[in-house]
């Protein structure tokens, strides 16, 4: 933007990439901004590993009969894809890499409040899915990711003990995750950085972060309790021994309904960053959206019994369950009629980032709306473990957080590797994803409605069409993916430089340089403004870094 | 925090009390009380001595009071856990002509 104005220097800025070249300057990295970097790569991985286990269930239910593989490596299959997307990708996803990357540059701070304990987050992660690695090459799980009781504690032989010691063990990433950016929030905001003009994405990772420290350390009980179950026979779980195997759909929701909320509301800070920028409108009811993140993720802890249906229990606790779960609707509406009035009369682009955030709005309201379907208890009774279930549920972590995931990377990959990708590219993928994602989880709506049930490897003749249609959806959405990989690994080295805010936005991660210098602010910016607020083009350039005194802060 | 210097003659103090309460433990489970009182006295007890540790051991009681919400939160966290599963548990029963038919 302002290239015209800065000298060009003979010697490169140091930025964060190139302060360090060798592999160990990486695997002991404390800066968060590599350490986001990190996450970002082993992640991805996960997600290739959890698509390829989601291509082989795709392509078996191409047709009616069991051709592809058996119904025993079916249940692995499904088992395999649910844990690997859930806890090693969708978790950690946002949170571990862009919240990592930018939690600190958008309030201001040199780094996280604790950047050992962030090294250390990684580290554990690591060491959780090494233990879930070798569970899956030694012959995998077929529990589904739930891991229910009795099956789970006295009838499989698969490996439960070992994928479990694989979710406790990262689930500790992710309470350590949490409690670094609690603290670092609370007591590392730079001087003028009131609460209320934090970048929403930081309210939600605030949020986030609650869930993370509260919620995880329960389901870490609950699958060392089946461990021991299935080891020594508590009698936690067993009626023969005085247990009860509904406890454990108990605990296990009291952590995974606010997981849910753990996956989408950092997607709801990032699609709140998206909407400003390319509307170029600070965000309609700014405190009411902020607010609406705590409130999702406290109510959210209130409203698990809602898995519980059908599982024999008390209709009584089912009815305060489902009012509970028609509650949290609430909060989530305000964020989505807040969005649309901030696009309301808003000087709207339709760049890249933009369309995914798009999509997540469509996508993420028609989750949550099917969500209702199933709160109701007459009719989650006709639904329940069908693939309504399967498709209401990826509407929100595929149509939601996926989309959000990607939405960020193209949004914050200038600003993360200093390279511009191919805008027309960009677009194109956004809709082919777009396209490809209604494709697959549409037509399960109308299968499970029809009576489909979840988790069955063959099924009745006339279910073919849909499911058919189903597939082909996939292999779209799957060339929706490796597009983007393909032209942003390319502007790695080809992209056209990228400037410091390529998209004229207003946080304070674009008044430094891209990519950042290691400290990322040459000195503390001191804050003077509100979040999203927008400035004649010539004067956020000053601001941007034009001015000798103005530049300094962003270490050109 | 750890500015506050705590005298010694507490920490004794506490840790006394700690070990009376662990007596009335032992002495009680001699003695099986009628209704339900076995368990709301060992609850009592144990609840009571958790809290000291809390508050002295754990230095809550001296800590800021950022630090008390977040110790509050967390126990309030396990009696959402609790309460609502008990909602459950405790209302099972109240259907139960309708439970015995649809066990058979
Ligand atoms: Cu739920």
């Amino acid at each position: 933007m302002s290239t015209a104005v800065i000298p060009v220097e003979a010697k490169p800025r140091t930025t964060y990439l190139n302060a360090g070249q060798t592999l160990k300057s990486w695997l002991l990295t404390l800066d968060h901004k590599r350490i986001g970097i990190l996450y970002l790569i082993s992640v991805t991985f996960f997600f290739l590993v959890g698509g390829i286990y989601a291509t082989l269930i795709r392509l078996e239910l191409l047709t009616p009969q069991g051709d592809l593989v058996s119904a025993q490596t079916y249940n692995k299959l499904f088992t395999q894809h649910g844990i690997t997307m859930v806890f090693f990708f969708l978790i950690p996803s946002i949170p571990a890499v862009f919240g990592n990357f930018l939690l600190p540059i958008m309030i201001g701070a040199k780094d996280v409040a604790f950047p050992r304990l962030n090294l250390l987050s990684w580290y554990v992660f690591m060491t959780g899915a090494l233990f879930a690695s070798y569970a899956m090459f030694a012959g995998g799980v077929d529990t589904g990711w739930t891991f229910y009781p009795p099956y789970s504690t006295n009838y499989a032989n698969t490996y439960v003990i070992a994928t479990g010691l694989g979710i406790f063990i990262a689930g500790f990433s992710s309470i350590l995750t949490g409690l670094n950016f609690i603290v670092t929030i609370h007591t590392m905001r730079a001087p003028g950085m009131t609460w209320f003009r934090l970048p929403l994405f930081v309210w939600a990772q605030y949020a986030t972060s609650l869930i993370q420290i509260l919620g995880t350390p329960v389901l870490a009980i609950t699958l060392l309790l089946v461990a021991l179950e299935r080891t020594v026979g508590i009698g936690i779980f067993d009626p023969r021994l005085g247990g009860d195997p509904v406890l454990f759909q108990h605990l296990f929701w009291f952590y995974s309904h606010p997981a849910v909320y753990i996956m989408v509301l950092p997607s709801m800070g990032v699609v709140s960053e998206i909407i400003a920028t390319f509307s170029r409108k600070p965000i309609f009811g700014y405190k009411f959206v902020a607010f609406s993140s705590l409130a999702i993720a406290i109510v959210g802890f209130l409203v698990w019994g809602h898995h519980l249906f059908t599982s024999s229990q008390s209709v009584y606790a089912g009815m305060l369950f489902s009012l509970l779960s028609y509650a949290v609707a609430i909060p989530s509406a305000i964020k989505v009629f807040n969005w649309t009035a901030t696009l309301y009369r808003g000087s709207i682009s339709y760049d890249a980032p933009m369309l995914y955030a798009l999509g997540f709005i469509g996508l993420f309201l028609i989750g949550g709306l099917t969500g209702l379907f199933l709160a109701a208890l007459g009719l989650d009774v006709h639904v329940h473990d069908t693939y309504f279930v399967v498709a209401h549920f990826h509407y929100i972590m595929v149509g939601g957080a996926l989309l959000a995931y990607l939405g960020a990377m193209h949004y914050w990959w200038p600003k993360m590797t200093g390279r511009l990708y191919p805008e027309g590219w960009a677009r194109f993928a956004a809709l082919v994803v777009f396209v490809g994602f209604n494709l697959t989880f549409f037509p399960q709506f109308i299968l499970g409605y029809l009576g489909m049930p979840r988790r069955y490897y063959t099924y009745a003749p006339e279910f073919q069409l849909l499911h058919v249609l189903s597939t082909a959806g996939a292999s779209i959405l799957a060339v929706g993916f490796i597009l983007p990989a393909i032209y942003l690994l390319w502007s790695l080295k080809k992209g056209p430089i990228a400037p410091a805010d390529p998209w004229l936005a207003t946080g304070l991660e674009w008044r430094t340089s891209s990519p950042p210098p290691p400290e990322n602010f040459e000195r503390t910016p001191i804050v003077t403004w509100n979040a999203y607020e927008f400035r004649p083009q010539e004067e956020a350039e000053v601001i941007g870094g034009g001015k000798p005194d103005a530049s300094s802060l962003t270490g050109e | 925090m750890s500015e506050h210097i705590v005298p010694k003659k507490t920490y004794y103090a506490v840790f006394g009390a700690l070990m009376a309460l662990t007596a009335i433990t032992v002495f009680v489970a001699r003695f099986d009380l009628p209704w339900i009182l076995n368990i709301v006295v060992a609850l009592t007890i144990a609840v009571t001595k958790a809290t000291l540790v809390v508050l002295y051991f754990m230095h809550v009681r001296y800590s800021s009071r950022l630090t008390q919400v977040v110790v509050v939160a967390g126990i309030f966290w396990l009696v959402i856990m609790l309460v609502l599963t008990a909602s459950d548990y405790v209302t099972r029963g109240l259907l139960a002509p309708v439970v015995s038919i649809s066990a058979q």
